[in-house]
Formats: structure tokens, C-alpha cells, sequence
């Protein structure tokens, strides 16, 4: 049976295209109204951008084959959004410190994550849904249940704002294409890109031709929590304010993000690209149900069916005859 | 390496560490409430303690054929609404027989649709169960928006109250559970899962129905959960949609506790039995340790993924020793 060969980034994009086009068909759509649906299309770049860097460490995660996933992102998305937003209360000179917080406050969740997957052999998804409990026990000791701080005005203009009035575009678009670029080089560009590959592939042929599996397994927790830190930074300067279920949201979505993106949720094939293909896609798919005025629950069950769609497609594991 | 006799036993009875576990937090919860074994106490930690044990008896059975089921918190949240909202605070108990029949039916059909995707379509089950638990979570939220409804009071209080012989009520539930199982794990059904829990390609290859068999873990899961939804439904007399999630990952617990190997093949139900017992009596400990309450969440987390860390870390240390 000769199948279709149709990548799916590409097919990820065509179909968000789509879905966008018939958007504007919808009663309060954009219609014929071009700068309408500039600046609708706009602004759903916009939001992609944290889907999609929050996605970024779940690609690394999922690559890395053996059932893995991070099922903490989200809340080490809400534990470093407020962090941010205490430690910086307002100052611009203390927005570096706060993303180096960020950052490493991320990549120790990670690591635990990480010794407990490699080390005590717990499988991904339990540990990092016990550790997503852990941390948001942290947040409510950490808050005691309400927050005071401010984001600086370096952030806002950095990251929500335009780069100019002549180009209306936010900085958020931008700082995401860099990142892409970034994800791409470490991916194809660098040793431990290859050897995400290559243990997402088979640990086992990865470990006999001198891969240090259990290091580069390490890495790649502690690194997804890093990514999900920056994300939560980048969220709270985009928002401005900050709750306890602020980066919950994102994580059934940043699975799925990958899963639409075609990086194979057994691990071993993927790439950012796809990821950020995905992202888009998801934030269209809640901003129509939201436009269309469907409740949260109808909001959960389009996810849900989507994800089992999509794996149905590209997840199917061998069958048992081969 | 030579087994030492500790391994030996621990390899024939996987559950003998669920029971040390078990004794000792029964112990410490003792010297902390001296009067748990009277029979309101006992009876009031029971009737809590039953909706995590049915689930964990249902992912047991799904864990020992090499699967694993996140949604089973959801079903639990789609049979919680549907008898808040159906069956009425004033509802009579032909009602709630008639929606406790449905509720079942539920469990059954969502454990099908998870294991006709799991085993025809062969998905991995970690992430086939995790989107229908977003499916299944959606539609009880679609049946119930808001926290509300509820059952009749004397229905619940049937739950709560009743000792037959002086013994909770859940202690009879267990046993029956137990003596099923007992004769379940030695029919060929009980053989089959063992054999695909242990290697699914080797047990097809030897003639074992290795579909069939995963796909009845799932639907006996589903059923679990349902029964688990009605246990909790009456133990709170109210209706909420988000009542389930949390219990999920607590379900896994237990099981891991109970001396069942993640990987499937290896462990029973008793010990995953005795590992909810285990983890409720934890809870009880934590809240008479009087905790501040800003640091409960976290220890309770934090406990939870000790549990689960546990024979990664006695396995770490034997292969030292």
C-alpha cells in the first residue's frame, strides 16, 4: 500500500491554515475584512508562542523514547511564573537574576524527575505526575495561597510589546523564532541531539555503541524542566499576573502540540518545527471553541478526541505477528 | 550472585512487603488514635479507604497484563455526576438502583472503547488512556458544570453507617473481591494475564489470546471504577466533576506499594488491596501529625512519590550489598 507522503509539519500548517480560513467564516468571524484577520492571525501566533515553548522540553522528553513525558511542565509553569513575578516586583535590574531562577528552579525539578526515571526505574509518566503533585504542594508553601509582586516594564516591552509601532508584530513571535532556531540547532547540530535520537531509537544498540544513556536521559529531564521555567518566565511577562492554575492549561495541549507535530510519541523521530506547527494548530482549535462560545467541558473532549485521533494515526505500536 | 533467602521470599510473595507496610503504618496510626480498632472509628476510616481500594483493585489487574489506566479517575467523575444529577436528593431507591445499573454499564463501556484502541488498534495505553481521561473528564463536566445534586440522605447513610456483625461495611467488599480474584487467577483467564503481562510477544506465540486478555483488563478496570464512583458518590452524597482526578495516580500508588511490578506480570490484587489500606492510614497519620496546612499538600505529594521510589531504591541498594 503506497501511503501518502505528506510530512506532518507540513500537514500540520495546512491544516491550520484551513481550520483559520474557516474561522472567518463563523458569525462573528472576520470575514472579508483583511486587517481583521491580520490581526487575528496575529494574535494567535502570539498565544502559540508559550504553547510551543512550554512543548519545546515536552519534544525532548517524548524523543527520547521509553514511554517518556513530563507531566510536571505545567505546574513547574505556574511555580516559575510566580517566582518571577515575586523576585522581580517591579524592578528592571532584577529581571536577569529571576530568569536564571527560572531556569535553574526548572532544570532541578527536572533532575529529580530524572534520577527517579533512570535511576530507581519509575515509569516517566507516574514520576513526573507525583513530582507535578510535589511541586504544586511547593507553589501553595511558597504562596500561602495568594501572591504579591509585579512583573518590570523591561519584560512587558521585551516580550508583549511590538518591536515597533511600524511593525506590528510582539516580540513574543520573535523571541520564538530565535528559540526555534535555537531547538533546531540543538536537535540536528549537536552531539546531544544525536543521542537523543539515537536512545530514542533503542537504548540498548544506543549503550553498546558508547552512548552514555543514563547522562544523556539526565540531561534531557533536567533540560525539559529548564524549558517549561523559561516558558513559565515568558508567560507571566506576557500576562502581567499570576495564579495557581496558571500553567496547568498548557499541558494536555503541549502533549498534543508534539503529537500533531509527527514526532512519534515512542520516541526516536521528531522535531521542534513539528512542535511549533502543532502549537499553532492547538491554539487555534481552543481559540475557535472559545469563539464559538463552547464550554470548558466541550473544550476538554475536542483535546481529548484530538489526541486520540492523532495517536491512532501516527502511534500504532508493531503488531504482534512481526 | 546467590539469592539470599529475603529474596527468595520477596520474589514468591510480592505482597509480604505490602504487609510489613501495612502493619507498621497500622501500628503508628495506633499509638496516635488509641481507639481506630473501635468499631465507629474503624468503620469511619473504611468506608474512606473503599472507593481508592476498588480502583486499585481494577489497575492492578490492568498493570499485571502490562498495561496501565489513567482515565479510571474520570470514569469515576462521569459515575459521580451522572447519580448527583439523575437520582436527586430526593430520588427513591428503585431510582438509584436503576442509575447504579447505568453506572456500571458506564464503566464497562468506557473500559471498552480503552481497550479496543489498546489492544486492535495497539496504542500505547499510557497515552491512549490519558486522552480518553481528558474525554471522559470533559463529558462529566458536560453532565454536571457545577458542584451540586446529589443522592438521598438515607441511601448514603446506608453506606456510612452500616456494620453488619460489627464489621464495616467494606470489609465484606473486600473479601468478596478478594475470593474472586482467588478464583480468577486460577482459571485460564487468570493464567492468560500473567502471560501477557510477563512477555506479550512470547505469549502469542504460544497460542495465548493475547488481545482478547488485554482488552478485558481495560473493561474490568472500567468496571472497577464505576463500582469505585458509586462507593464514593454515597460516601459524599454530592455530585463534583473534578471528584476523580485526583484518585488516579493514588490508585498507581497503591499498586506499586503492593508489590506489583509496573512492568506488569508480576504481583496479585491483595497486596495492591493492602497497599490503599496502606496509603489511607498514611494520610490519617499525616493529619494527626498535625502538619501546617499550608505544608499538607506538599507532604502528601512528597510521601506519594517516596512510595513509588521505594523498590527503586531497595533494588539499588541490594545490587550494592
Amino acid at each position: 500500500m503506497k501511503r501518502i507522503s505528506i510530512s506532518p509539519p507540513v500537514a500540520a500548517l495546512l491544516l491550520a491554515v484551513i481550520l483559520f480560513l474557516l474561522s472567518g467564516l463563523l458569525p462573528n468571524g472576520f470575514g472579508s475584512d483583511l486587517d481583521v484577520a491580520r490581526a487575528q492571525a496575529t494574535n494567535i501566533l502570539r498565544l502559540a508562542v508559550f504553547l510551543g515553548v512550554i512543548a519545546a522540553g515536552q519534544t525532548l522528553v517524548i524523543i527520547s523514547g521509553s514511554e517518556g513525558i513530563d507531566l510536571s511542565a505545567g505546574s513547574v509553569v505556574t511555580l516559575t511564573a510566580i517566582l518571577t513575578y515575586i523576585l522581580v516586583n517591579g524592578i528592571d535590574a532584577r529581571v536577569v537574576p529571576a530568569l536564571l531562577v527560572a531556569l535553574a528552579v526548572g532544570a532541578l525539578v527536572g533532575l529529580i524527575n530524572g534520577v527517579g526515571i533512570t535511576f530507581l526505574k519509575i515509569s516517566p509518566f507516574v514520576m513526573t505526575l507525583g513530582m507535578s503533585g510535589v511541586v504544586t504542594g511547593a507553589i501553595i508553601v511558597i504562596t500561602h495561597g495568594s501572591v504579591t509582586g509585579k512583573v518590570a516594564p523591561l519584560m512587558t516591552r521585551l516580550i508583549a510589546r511590538p518591536l515597533s509601532p511600524a511593525l506590528q508584530i510582539p516580540n513574543a513571535i520573535i523571541i520564538w523564532i530565535l528559540f526555534g532556531i535555537f531547538m533546531w540547532l540543538l536537535l540536528e547540530r549537536t552531539t546531544f541531539g544525536r543521542n537523543l535520537f539515537a536512545i530514542g531509537v533503542n537504548r540498548i544498540t544506543a549503550r553498546l555503541s558508547g552512548v552514555n544513556v543514563n547522562g544523556i536521559n539526565l540531561l534531557t529531564y533536567s533540560l525539559a524542566g529548564a524549558l517549561a521555567g523559561f516558558g513559565g518566565f515568558l508567560l507571566v511577562g506576557n500576562t502581567g499576573v499570576v495564579h495557581l492554575q496558571l500553567g496547568q492549561p498548557f499541558l494536555f495541549p503541549s502533549i498534543a502540540a508534539v503529537a500533531v507535530g509527527g514526532t512519534l510519541l515512542s520516541g526516536g523521530k521528531g522535531s521542534y518545527w513539528g512542535t511549533m506547527a502543532g502549537a499553532i494548530v492547538l491554539t487555534l482549535i481552543t481559540s475557535l471553541l472559545t469563539t464559538m462560545q463552547m464550554p470548558d467541558s466541550v473544550r476538554r473532549m475536542v483535546l481529548g478526541g484530538t489526541l486520540l485521533i492523532l495517536i491512532s494515526i501516527y502511534g500504532r505500536q508493531r503488531s504482534l505477528r512481526q | 550472585m546467590r539469592q539470599s533467602r529475603w529474596d527468595a521470599l520477596i520474589a514468591r510473595q510480592p505482597a509480604l512487603f505490602a504487609l510489613i507496610l501495612l502493619v507498621l503504618s497500622l501500628v503508628i496510626n495506633f499509638i496516635l488514635q488509641p481507639n481506630m480498632f473501635a468499631r465507629e472509628t474503624l468503620n469511619s476510616n473504611m468506608r474512606v479507604f473503599l472507593p481508592i481500594i476498588l480502583m486499585a483493585v481494577g489497575q492492578a489487574i490492568v498493570i499485571l497484563g502490562g498495561g496501565i489506566d489513567i482515565s479510571v479517575g474520570s470514569i469515576v467523575s462521569i459515575v459521580n455526576t451522572v447519580l448527583a444529577t439523575r437520582v436527586g436528593l430526593d430520588g427513591s431507591p428503585e431510582k438509584m438502583w436503576q442509575y447504579v445499573f447505568l453506572s456500571l454499564l458506564i464503566g464497562l463501556l468506557a473500559g471498552a472503547i480503552n481497550g479496543f484502541f489498546i489492544s486492535s488498534l495497539r496504542l500505547q495505553p499510557i497515552i491512549t488512556t490519558y486522552a480518553t481521561s481528558f474525554l471522559y473528564a470533559g463529558f462529566a463536566l458536560f453532565i454536571l458544570p457545577n458542584p451540586g445534586g446529589g443522592i438521598p440522605a438515607d441511601i448514603a447513610s446506608f453506606y456510612r453507617n452500616s456494620t453488619p456483625l460489627n464489621l464495616p461495611l467494606a470489609f465484606y467488599v473486600i473479601a468478596l473481591i478478594l475470593l474472586i480474584w482467588w478464583y480468577l487467577s486460577s482459571t485460564r483467564y487468570g493464567k492468560f494475564l500473567y502471560a501477557v503481562g510477563g512477555k506479550a510477544e512470547a505469549a502469542y506465540e504460544t497460542a495465548v489470546p493475547v488481545t482478547r486478555t488485554q482488552f478485558m483488563t481495560y473493561v474490568i478496570s472500567g468496571f472497577m471504577a464505576a463500582l469505585s464512583g458509586i462507593a464514593i458518590t454515597m460516601l459524599s452524597g454530592s455530585g463534583n466533576a473534578d471528584i476523580g482526578g485526583p484518585m488516579t495516580l493514588n490508585s498507581i500508588t497503591a499498586v506499586v506499594i503492593g508489590g506489583n511490578a509496573l512492568s506488569g506480570g508480576i504481583g496479585g490484587v491483595a497486596g495492591p488491596v493492602m497497599g490503599a489500606i496502606t496509603l489511607g492510614i498514611i494520610q490519617n497519620i499525616i493529619s494527626f501529625a498535625s502538619i501546617d496546612t499550608w505544608w499538607e499538600t506538599f507532604v502528601k505529594a512528597a510521601i506519594i512519590v517516596v512510595a513509588l521510589a521505594a523498590p527503586g531504591i531497595v533494588n539499588l541498594f541490594r545490587r550494592r550489598a
